[in-house]
């Protein structure tokens, strides 16, 4: 009985999610899926060679915007470890059904068992249900170059002020 | 052969390793790239553009290049979900999808004129044809968004295009069409595609998507992207490490 009162809990918080996520905010609003956490894990995690500028953190960090779906706040305090298949919710672009998967009283992963997939109109929400890409910390890298990609450093400001100063050039 | 001059206000470089590369083609290619500036620049008072914007220009007054480039965006609009829109506070700047256009049409001078090896630059976004001056893949670097000195990742290309858009230490300057607000959910999102028109015209697009860009570009056959949080953390499409490799 416990584990179904939880696994309903889950799954009702996971629906109201979803929800609520499409309605309330028309693009897109992308939530990394819990399994990316064991996936990132796994990677060995690198600090970045000569650079003191960028800061690194803890993996879990970049996985904040699962929190809503899982923290306990309330009474429900530690989960019983266990699969828990959740019912087929209609999140307005189509049905989505999730497995959650409990291990030592934690939520540690999310499976998609069923997200829409025939409408073209879903294919960017359907990003969140894509699977899991690889993840690093990025390294300096002292290897030689014929080139650098970078985005432009050209701001519109500065882009205004040259154009003046160049109008002003004119003969 | 290279050379790097200063066009659209940005840094250009063309280097071409085939041998029979002559002062002349340099010429005729930095030629080509201002001339494409004098029309598309928003900045330049009496662009193409500018006057079309000011209503100066009927639009079916316009030159064949610029309703050429209105076609491409609304094309670009259509396959991003419109994250991909030239419109902007009511007036056109295309200038998202035009640097790459640009690029792109420059290699093609370059290729019918029967140049088999070369790169060609305009702040950041490449195009690479062919092999370097050592004979082995154009390597390029992938530049650290928090410290422009250094690069992050250094990938192998040959015949494809390859571009980046970022925020870096300059402010946020990609705006989101969708929510109508600068995009900065993430620090930079580099793009390598079959050429750098469409490398180029997506990346825009995807980096106004946050998070869900790198997605986004998974679902596209042909293209790899990379993308760095501002945790420093990267996140890479499945197949982008087939560029890592220089083989």
């Amino acid at each position: 009985m416990k584990k179904f009162v939880l696994s309903l809990f889950v799954i009702v918080s996971f629906g109201f999610y979803v929800i609520y996520q499409n309605m309330g905010n028309s693009s897109v609003s992308f939530t990394a899926p819990v399994v990316a956490n064991n996936t990132t894990k796994k990677l060995s995690k690198k600090t970045i060679a000569n650079t003191s500028s960028v800061p690194v953190q803890d993996n879990s960090s970049t996985q904040v915007a699962v929190v809503p779906v899982i923290t306990p706040s309330k009474k429900t305090g530690i989960y019983n470890d266990g699969e828990y298949i959740g019912d087929s919710v209609d999140a307005y672009y189509g049905y989505v059904q999730v497995k959650a998967v409990i291990t030592n009283g934690r939520l540690t992963d999310v499976v998609f068992l069923n997200y829409p997939q025939d409408r073209s109109t879903s294919v960017r929400i359907n990003s969140r249900t894509m699977p899991i890409l690889k993840q690093e910390a990025i390294t300096a890298q002292s290897a030689n170059v014929n080139g650098v990609s970078g985005a432009s450093e050209t701001s519109p400001a500065f882009m205004k002020s040259l154009a003046s100063a160049l109008s002003q050039a004119k003969v | 052969m290279k050379e790097i001059r200063t066009i659209m206000g940005m840094p250009a470089k063309i280097e071409i390793i085939d041998s029979n590369a002559t002062k002349e083609v340099f010429e005729e290619i930095f030629n080509y790239l201002i001339s494409i500036d004098e029309h598309f620049s928003t900045y330049k008072k009496n662009s193409e553009i500018t006057l079309y914007n000011e209503g100066k220009i009927a639009e079916k007054d316009l030159s064949s290049d610029m309703k050429k480039v209105f076609k491409l965006s609304q094309e670009t609009k259509d396959q991003t979900d419109g994250f991909f829109d030239i419109k902007y506070n009511g007036k056109i700047d295309p200038s998202g999808l035009v640097k790459g256009w640009a690029i792109y049409n420059a290699s093609e001078i370059l290729r019918k004129k029967g140049f088999k090896n070369f790169y060609v630059e305009i702040a950041g976004d490449i195009e690479v044809v062919g092999l370097n001056n050592e004979g082995e893949k154009w390597a390029i670097g992938i530049r650290n968004p928090f410290n422009k000195k250094e690069n992050v990742k250094i990938v192998y290309l040959s015949n494809c295009g390859i571009a980046t858009s970022g925020t870096y230490e300059r402010g946020d300057h990609i705006y989101n069409p969708k929510e109508k607000k600068l995009a900065k959910e993430i620090a930079s999102l580099t793009i390598i595609g079959p050429n750098i028109y469409e490398a180029d015209r997506f990346v825009s697009a995807c980096f106004a998507m946050g998070k869900a860009g790198v997605y986004f570009i998974e679902k596209l056959s042909g293209f790899e992207g990379y993308m760095i949080d501002h945790d420093g953390i990267a996140t890479f499409t499945s197949n982008f490490e087939k560029y890592v490799k220089n083989n």
